[in-house]
Parts: C-alpha cells; structure tokens; sequence
C-alpha cells in the first residue's frame, strides 16, 4: 500500500515561534544551572513555569492546527542551515504535524504536573533546584526529538535525552546503586543510539537526506534489503530507549532515581521514543515486512517478559517498571503491524501517559508516606490513611487492566484486536499479558492499600500535602476519562501521518468476541490476584522457597547475567588480552625507542662543548663549505 | 679600479676571519666580527661602484643598522660576562653549556 505524503507547508504567523516551545525548558535549565545558587530560593517555581508555558503554546498551535484543513495541519519551520557539504544540505527545522503535537502536549502537560508534584516531593533535598534544571532539560530534549524535522536534530534531542536521564537516574549520586543505574542507563542506551547512527547514515547514502519528507517520500525506491536493514537499525535503536528486550536491563535499575524522575521517563518522556521512531518511520518499515515482523516480536517478548517480572517484585517502583516495560511492549507490537496499529500504539502510548505517570506519582506519595520504604510487603491497609492517594491509583489500576470504560480498556483492546487480526499467535500472547497485568496490578493493590497493617515501627502514614495530590488528581481524571475523550477521534486525527482509520464505533464499548474474551481473562486474572493476596495474609519476608518462575522475575528474567555472559565477561578477556600486548609488547617498544634516543643524544651532545672558538670554527668551515659547494655548482 | 678595492676587501675579512678564530679576548673577538662586516660592506659598495646600480649601497646600509644592534647587543653580553666571571676570555662561557 502507498502512503500519500502530505508535503509540509511553511509556518505563518505565531507557528513560526514554535521552536519556543523547546527554548523555554531549555533556556529555564540553562538559566538554573548557570545562576547556581542565586536561585536556590525560587527556581523550582521558574522550572515548573517553562513546562506550563509550553504546554500552553502547544495548545493554541493544536488548537490552530485543529481548525485547519487536513492538507494543512503538516507544518514546517526552517530555523537556520546546520550543515552543508556537497549534496548533503542538512537542515535545522520544526515539523508540527498531528503526530509530534499529540507528543508535545502528552509531554508538556504530564511533563508540567510531574514538575508540580516535584515541589512537594523535593522540598527537602538540598539540590532541588539542580533536579528542576535536569526535569526541563529532560523536557526540552524529549520536545526536541518529537519536533525535529529529520534524523540527525532528532538524534541531538535523542542524546539530549539520554544525557538527562543519566543525571536524573544518579541524581542521588552518593549512593553508589544511583550512581550504578546511571551509567547502566547510559551504556545501554549507547547500543540503541549506534543503531539509530548506523540509520541516519544510511538514510544519508541513500537519499542524500535525513528529512522526514524526503524519507517517506523516497522510501518506496528502496531495495528491500536496505529497507530491512534500516528497519532493524531503527528497531535497534528504539529497543535501546523503550527499554525493549534486549535492552531492557537499564529501565529497572533506572528506578534508583526520584520518584517523579520515574513518573517523567516513564509516562511522557524517554520510554516513548522508541515508539515514536518506529511510527515516524512508518514508511521504512512499509517496505519491510520482515523487520516489521521484528518489531512485532520484539514487542509481544517485552510485554511478556514485564509483566512477568512485574509479577515477581515486591518493590512498588519496580512493579511499576515491569508494567511500563510491558505496556511499551504493547506499544510496539501495534506499531509493528503497520498503519492499522499506529494509531493504537499512540493511542495507548496517551493514555499510559496518564495513567503511568498517575501511578508512578501515587507510588511517591505512598513512600512519602511510609518514610521511603518502597517495600510492599512492609505496607498495608493504607486506604484509610491515604484516601486520595488511594482513590487516584485505584483510577490509574482500573485503567491499566483496561476495566471498562476506562483509559486502558478502549486503548489496549484496540491492540489485542488488531494483533489478532494481524498474527493471531501475537494476539493469544497479548491476551495472556492483559490477564497477567491484571494480576500483579491487583496484587500490588491488595499488598499495598489493603489486608493487615505490615508497616515498620516509627512509620506514621499520612495524606501527601496540596502540591502532591493536585497532579495526581488531574492524572486520575486523564486515567477515567482519556480513553472514552480520544476512542472515536485519534484515529482521524493521526490519518495525515499513516494511520488508516480502523472502523470501530467510537463512544460505546464496543461487543466484539475478542474483547469479551479479554474481559474474562481480565478477570480471571484479577480474582487469582484477589484469592492469593487478599484472602490470605501476605508473609512479612519475601519466601525463599519459591518455583523457579517467581525466582527468574525476581532476577528481572536473568537480564544482567545474560549480558555479564555474553557481553562484559568476553569484553573483560578481550582488554585484558590488549592490555597484556600492551604490556609486552608495545611499551618495550615505545621505552626501547626511548632509549635509543637518549643513548644518540649522549654521544651528540659531547659536540657542544661551550667554546665559542669551536661554534665559530664550524660556522666558518659550513660556510667555506657552501661557498665551494655554490662555486662547484656554477662550474658544472 | 675595482679590483684594488676587492683585494683590500679579501685582506680585510681574512684578518677579521683570523683574529675571530684564534684571538681569546672577547672585545678583540668582537672587533673581527665588525672587520668582517665591514669588509663584506665595502665589496657592495665597490661593486655598486662598479655596476653604477645603488642596490649594494642600500645593502650596505642594512649592514650597518644590523651591526649597530648587534653591537648594543653583543656588548652588554660581554659586559655581563666580564663582571660574573672577572675575564674577558671567549673561554670563559664554557660554565653555560648545557
């Protein structure tokens, strides 16, 4: 199938400006890392500005967008000519387009309520106005990515990215795990970053070009094996920063930052790019059925293997990772069935925005409570305590199994639908995840808000102050209401960029075989949660006696030991093997070099022996030496 | 003409060459070096003679500029010499060497 591609028109009026949009979080971190501590009093309410005044630009430009026609609601605006060499003219430039919008203000608006929640949640830690200069360097890159008009400005926001996610995962750098999980973050998400190189090279070669026009408009011009070659290369690259298998070591570690730092890669920045790159791709992966069969693979394995890890934790942050790495999973695998799943896979991508970031903040806000514990097993009964903490990730909880009418229902039912229809295999797989999601979900809040008091001594509950329970209040509504609001309307609205429109009826639920069958393995998943962990009283410690299943999610399914193996213990024997080289045979080199040297100079320098009777002697001879030599020459 | 003036020029620079090779004082040393240059000097302006072209008079100019600073130079080296080292002798800069 050809995709008509819109080419984009030039911006008019207050869509130039759009490039303020990443300017004012940047410009705002500049400004509170360079000032230092001059605004230690108030940059935190200066930080949580940027993002509200972003978020407030992209609405009018949505809104501006919305009114326009279909042809031209793809807007494009130059910013300067970045580099220019031969062929090559390599531009720096907006494209404002129904897709990167939809991120911009899933980025901006999440992004600004996470800033909120940060004043109350940071308010006692001494480097709080460096963690508000990372969050809107974070955001600002994140913009950058979902806004650049080709490859290469999109790389620029994609290491921006990486860059702020190291320092956010080590902010609390003394203790050596955050430091640990900074660096792991960092180098896997190098792996993924040298496909997405090897990519824009390539795209390079090919088209002379990284611009996203000239790439959809070219793509179909490409042989097969170069587009499945760059179809892996980007999948490489989007494994690397979604966190999906086999790069999925670092989003759990990556939990040893703040709390809102989760909320933030989770829900609206980082995670989501992976994603992004694959429908922004959409036309390369058309060309491709093989690689596109990839990415549905490498989906349905990563919301397996999450949810199978979340199953096995007893660390709330870390439930809350499995799921993201799960939900993404799902993400993929729609975006890897090509244009009929794109607009599910930013559909769901949305409403996880809401209802992650609802969870990951309510999830702050019960450690604040418990005085850091992130254990569930030392929580319990809290509902009664934290009422609207409660009440809020209850909304984000129903979301996430998809309880009807909710967020997740209307979203995730759209991909297992759609998996089914494409590969069938894919869609039992998925079905099982949705019933499995819903179990850990329900243990995780029978363990958390329900069953006996398990807390610690000295541990006093207590509801999170105004700051807190504000954001998560708007996420809950996002969470109950997103999935009904967007059902009958993405589709249309993501049409421009490739997505066909599927035919679902768009307010009711909709009755459909597939989505009954996915109510009761819901459920079927929910009341084993509710048996387990609610009839019965959860033991205090973890039991070391389990199956070999809970002892593997445990280990995050053995990730870390598979790269040991196959990664750090050959690279290991490979330096020590260079540096034995090194040792024998290059530096006997280079010293021996040395002293030969020396021992020349010894002998040369008894030359210079301080008479100014020789130096004069020698200059005379070179002369008379010259001159014969000149006069010899003139004979000949 | 010229001829005579290129014989006198030859006695000149070998005196200056001789003295400069052999002679220890430094004073006279430096003496030697300034028959040279006027030797040297004195060929461009019999050859400027000669060719009835005013090139080797400039040059000879030069020459002069270049050994006043030279001189100015020169002899406050030795200056600074002969009062560390209580001599004149060329020898003396041997304890400099590296």
């Amino acid at each position: 199938m050809l995709l008509e591609i819109l080419s984009p028109v030039a911006a008019q009026g207050l869509m130039q400006w759009a490039w303020l949009l990443i300017a004012i979080p940047g410009g705002m971190a500049a400004l509170l890392l360079i000032a230092g501590k001059v605004t230690n009093r108030f940059g935190h309410w200066l930080a949580t500005a940027a993002p509200i005044a972003s978020f407030i630009l992209a609405l009018i430009f949505f809104i501006d967008l919305l009114s326009r026609s279909v042809e031209a609601r793809t807007v494009s605006v130059h910013l300067y000519n970045w580099i220019t060499a031969g062929a090559w003219e390599i531009n720096v430039g907006i494209l404002l387009d129904p897709l990167s919008i939809v991120f911009v203000l899933l980025i901006t608006g999440v992004g600004s309520l996470i800033h909120i929640y940060s004043i109350g949640y940071m308010a006692h830690d001494p480097n709080r106005r460096r963690f508000f200069a990372y969050l809107n360097l974070f955001v600002a890159a994140m913009l950058l990515l979902v806004l650049a008009d080709n490859y290469l400005v999109l790389f620029v926001g994609w290491e921006g990215v990486g860059l702020a996610s190291y320092l956010l995962i080590s902010f609390w750098q003394e203790k050596p795990s955050a430091a640990a999980a900074g660096k792991k973050a960092f180098i896997v998400n190098r792996v993924g970053d040298m496909g997405l190189l090897t990519a824009s090279f390539t795209l390079l070669a090919m088209f002379s070009s990284t611009a996203f026009v000239d790439v959809s408009t070219g793509a179909d011009k490409l042989t097969t094996g170069w587009a499945t070659f760059l179809g892996f290369m980007l999948l490489l690259a989007a494994c690397g920063k979604s966190a999906q298998v086999p790069l999925q070591s670092w989003l759990l570690d990556a939990m040893e930052g703040p709390t809102p730092v989760s909320a933030l890669i989770h829900a609206a920045t980082m995670v989501t790019a992976g994603v992004y790159l694959v429908v922004r791709s959409g036309a390369i992966f058309e060309q491709t059925p093989s690689a596109q069969l990839a990415v549905v693979i490498v989906g349905t394995v990563t919301l397996l293997a999450g949810a199978w890890i979340g199953c096995a934790k007893d660390d709330i942050k870390k439930v809350l990772a499995g799921s993201t790495m799960s939900q993404i999973g799902y993400m993929m695998l729609a975006a890897g069935i090509g244009p009929a799943g794109y607009a599910f896979a930013i559909f769901h991508l949305l409403t996880h925005g809401f209802f992650k970031a609802n969870m990951f903040l309510g999830a702050g806000s019960v450690m604040h409570a418990m005085d850091d514990d992130v254990n569930m097993r030392h929580y319990g009964a809290l509902r009664k305590l934290l009422p609207i903490t409660f009440i809020t990730f209850a909304m984000g909880y129903l979301a996430i199994i998809g309880f009807p009418m909710f967020a997740g229902f209307y979203s995730k039912d759209h991909i297992i639908e759609a998996a089914f229809h494409a590969q069938p295999a894919m869609g039992v797989l998925a079905l099982i995840g949705a019933g499995v999601t819903a179990f850990y979900m329900t243990r995780l809040m029978m363990m958390t808000f329900f069953g006996e008091k398990r807390w610690r001594e000295g541990v006093h509950p207590h509801e999170s102050p105004v700051v807190m329970w504000v954001p998560l209040v708007i996420l809950a509504i996002g969470s109950l209401i997103g999935g009904m609001a967007l059902n009958g309307w993405i589709g249309h609205w993501l049409e421009p960029i490739g997505a066909e429109v599927s035919g679902h009826p768009s307010w009711l639920p909709h009755i459909t075989t597939i989505g009954i069958i996915t109510m009761v393995v819901v459920a079927l998943g929910v009341a084993l949660a509710w048996y387990l962990f609610s009839k019965k009283p959860v033991p205090d410690e973890a039991q070391e006696k389990v199956s070999i299943l809970t002892t593997a999610g445990r280990q995050d399914l053995f990730g870390d030991t598979v790269n040991e193996y196959l990664i750090i213990k050959p690279a290991s024997a490979l330096s020590r093997g260079i540096a034995f080289m090194d040792e024998k045979g290059v530096t006997p080199a280079v010293e021996g070099s040395g002293r030969f040297v020396q021992l020349i100079g010894d002998k040369v320098r008894l030359i210079q022996n301080g008479y100014v009777r020789t130096y004069g002697l020698t200059m005379v001879v070179g002369a008379v030496l010259i001159g014969v030599a000149l006069v010899l020459s003139r004979l000949v | 003409m010229t001829s005579l003036y290129l014989i006198l020029a030859v006695i000149l620079f070998s005196i200056g060459l001789i003295g400069f090779l052999i002679r220890r004082n430094a004073l006279v040393v430096f003496m030697c070096v300034e028959l040279m240059l006027n030797a040297c000097n004195l060929l461009f302006v019999a050859f400027s003679n000669h060719h009835g072209i005013l090139d080797g008079q400039m040059a000879a100019f030069f020459v002069m500029v270049v050994a006043a600073a030279e001189v100015v130079i020169g002899l406050s080296i030795i200056v600074m010499i002969t009062r560390t080292r209580r001599s004149t002798s060329v020898d003396a800069g041997t304890v400099l060497k590296g």
